[in-house]
């Protein structure tokens, strides 16, 4: 196999998408931190096009651990060199109070801002962000991953960003498909593919820096790598039949996929530098929807080697393998949680199809979601959350949902149906 | 002189008449020799004519194999999750299998289709299976594999939007189309 490369051509990188994620929250945490994100205050002449505290408060609000003191409550508004009453926030009953400015200077923007505790009557920090006029939305998703982290003790999510699929259906055979990339609240979406034929499986690369996916060139399926900073395209396999399911090994040298170049679905490994091809499955039943596991040691995947659509895993050194799902007629597009100990995935009960968690120790499972159709798990990468879709009577949703089924966020697009989310790495 | 003229005279007209009799005799032997051929050529005419009615009764044949391949379904469907022809798939199958035998310049591709239930990827690897045993079922009537190319699009192009059985079992199918 020989690698071949292209460029996507530079437009297709600038080019907005349209549709833009609505945050709605459907269910959240009994107990959530309160906090108040007082307007920021704008020290220079000329207005802003983000509000970065309600950036904030809805990032935060999104975690489903905290809830949002409403602005027309607060009693004053200060901002970070005003000193704050913590009574007027006890009142209004706000356990954190976040309070910001925001300057243009010579260099483009200062940001400032500071995280009080209203009962401990003390300020928890208080920073000075420079940025660009650009870096407004970058430097809200620091601030609430500066705040969730400082009152949760883990690290947040809120500058990661997010690949989907979007379709927009005129007939059978006139679609237009959009591999999008977006920040994790859905905001800045980028169409970085687009395709009259179907766009499939993304999936990050490690670091975050490339992204696989399966789409057509002409009549013809094929393994795609791109590289979001440059826009190049490394072609894996185009062989006849199926080219599916790609996912990357932690080191991100190589690439798990499904190909039936033998004439049916079996599993390979693909080393992205020397594009050498290592057969691991051989089963005349579907095998497919292979997902690496966080130590490099197993893949998990599905197989209808029994009938019915089941998981499986595989020791990637020696290519045994064990069936993980016994519960129901239908187990299948699995992935690990970061940790390596839970796996998420689809699972059919009562003719509806659910996303399920099984610990992989205790084999107990428990279901996380119940609207209808809901596919393509991704875990994000602190492992509090995970992102699905879902479908209404129209058109596909993405839907966020907590690793214990209590927090449930929906992501309605504003016009195309979506499907297919993935969720990135860290960047940092 | 004139004697020896005379008698070169007469000879080179008997030398002409030999000539011409043999002439008469090459055109006689020659006539004899075209009978006695012709009874090969009867065979190879008769052979040609009859490779012509072949021809021609082959082309009404391919021409009717056509017609009834060009009438029979294009859509063949399938229960969820499986990828076994239903029987009633199987009488236009046959239609479209000995129009491809008789014709081995025609091209068929099969696209396979699942629902939208299940995971799309699956979907994928069961819209192939679909699609290959239309394929295997073709190719045991007597089709050439090079006369049929497969693609899967897995839940990706339904035909109908209802989300119902309805909708969904229009779905699982496979289209032959023709190149």
């Amino acid at each position: 196999m020989r690698l071949f490369i292209w460029l996507v051509m530079a437009f297709m990188l600038a080019m907005p998408a349209r549709a833009e994620l609505v945050i709605e929250i459907t269910r959240g945490v009994e107990n959530p931190i309160k906090i108040a994100v007082v307007p920021f205050r704008v020290k220079s002449a000329g207005a802003f096009d983000v509000d970065l505290a309600r950036l904030i408060e809805s990032n935060l609000e999104r975690s489903g651990q905290f809830v949002r003191v409403r602005r027309d409550t607060m009693l004053s508004l200060p901002g970070p060199e005003d000193q704050i009453f913590y009574r007027d926030w006890r009142a209004i009953d706000s356990e954190y109070t976040v309070v910001g400015s925001l300057e243009r200077d010579t260099d483009g923007l200062l940001v400032r801002f500071g995280l009080h505790d209203v009962y401990g009557e003390r300020v928890l920090f208080a920073e000075r962000i420079p940025g660009s006029s650009d870096s407004l939305r970058d430097i809200g998703h620091y601030i609430s991953d500066r705040i969730y982290e400082a009152l949760t003790g883990l690290k947040g999510i809120f500058s990661t960003r997010l690949l989907y699929v979007s379709a927009e259906r005129r007939s059978e055979k006139d679609q237009t498909f959009k591999l999008i990339l977006s920040d994790a609240d859905g905001g800045r979406p980028q169409t970085i593919f687009q395709s009259s034929e179907p766009i499939l499986s993304p999936a990050w690369s490690p670091d975050g820096s490339r992204v696989a996916y399966m789409s057509f060139r002409g009549k013809r399926a094929g393994i795609y790598v791109q590289t979001l900073a440059t826009g190049e395209v490394q072609k894996v396999s185009d062989f006849p039949g199926l080219n599916s399911a790609p996912s990357f090994s932690p080191d991100g040298r190589k690439l798990v996929l499904t190909l039936s170049r033998d004439g049916n679905p079996e599993l390979y490994v693909a080393n992205l530098r020397t594009g050498q091809l290592d057969r691991m499955t051989n089963h005349f039943a579907i095998d497919t929807e292979a997902s690496w596991s966080p130590d490099g040691r197993s893949i998990l995947f599905t197989s209808s080697r029994g009938g019915k659509p089941q998981l499986y895993m595989m020791n990637v050194s020696d290519k045994t393998v064990k069936r993980v799902t016994f519960d129901g007629d239908y187990n299948s597009n699995g992935a690990f949680t970061p940790d390596g100990e839970s796996i998420v995935f689809v699972h059919r009960t009562n003719e509806r199809f659910h996303i399920a968690r099984m610990n992989l120790k205790t084999r107990e499972i428990r279901i996380l979601t119940e609207t209808d159709l809901d596919e393509s798990p991704s875990v994000a990468p602190n492992g509090t959350m995970l992102i699905y879709a879902t479908s209404d009577e129209e058109r596909g949703l993405l839907g966020l949902v907590s690793m214990d089924g209590r927090v449930r966020v929906r992501l309605p697009s504003v016009s195309e149906s979506v499907r297919e989310p993935a969720w990135s790495p860290f960047f940092n | 002189m004139s004697i020896l003229k005379q008698a070169k005279t007469v000879g080179i007209i008997a030398i002409l008449a030999v000539l011409a009799g043999c002439a008469g005799q090459v055109n006689e032997s020659a006539q004899t020799s075209s009978k006695v051929e012709s009874a090969e050529d009867r065979a190879a005419r008769e052979a040609r004519q009859a490779e012509f009615l072949a021809k021609q009764e082959a082309a009404k044949t391919a021409e009717q194999l056509r017609n009834s391949a060009m009438a029979a379904d294009t859509l063949f469907f399938f229960d969820f999750d499986k990828s076994d022809l239903k029987q009633d798939a199987l009488d236009d199958l046959d239609a479209h299998a000995k129009y491809l035998a008789a014709d081995r310049s025609a091209k068929v591709r099969l696209e396979g289709h699942a629902d939208e239930r299940g995971t799309r990827a699956y979907n994928l690897a069961l819209g192939e299976r679909r699609a290959n045993a239309v394929a295997r079922y073709l190719v045991i009537q007597g089709v050439n594999r090079s006369q049929i190319e497969s693609v899967s699009y897995g839940e990706e192009r339904p035909l109908s939007l209802s989300r119902d059985e309805n909708g969904w079992s229009r779905n699982r199918r496979v289209e032959l189309i023709y190149q």
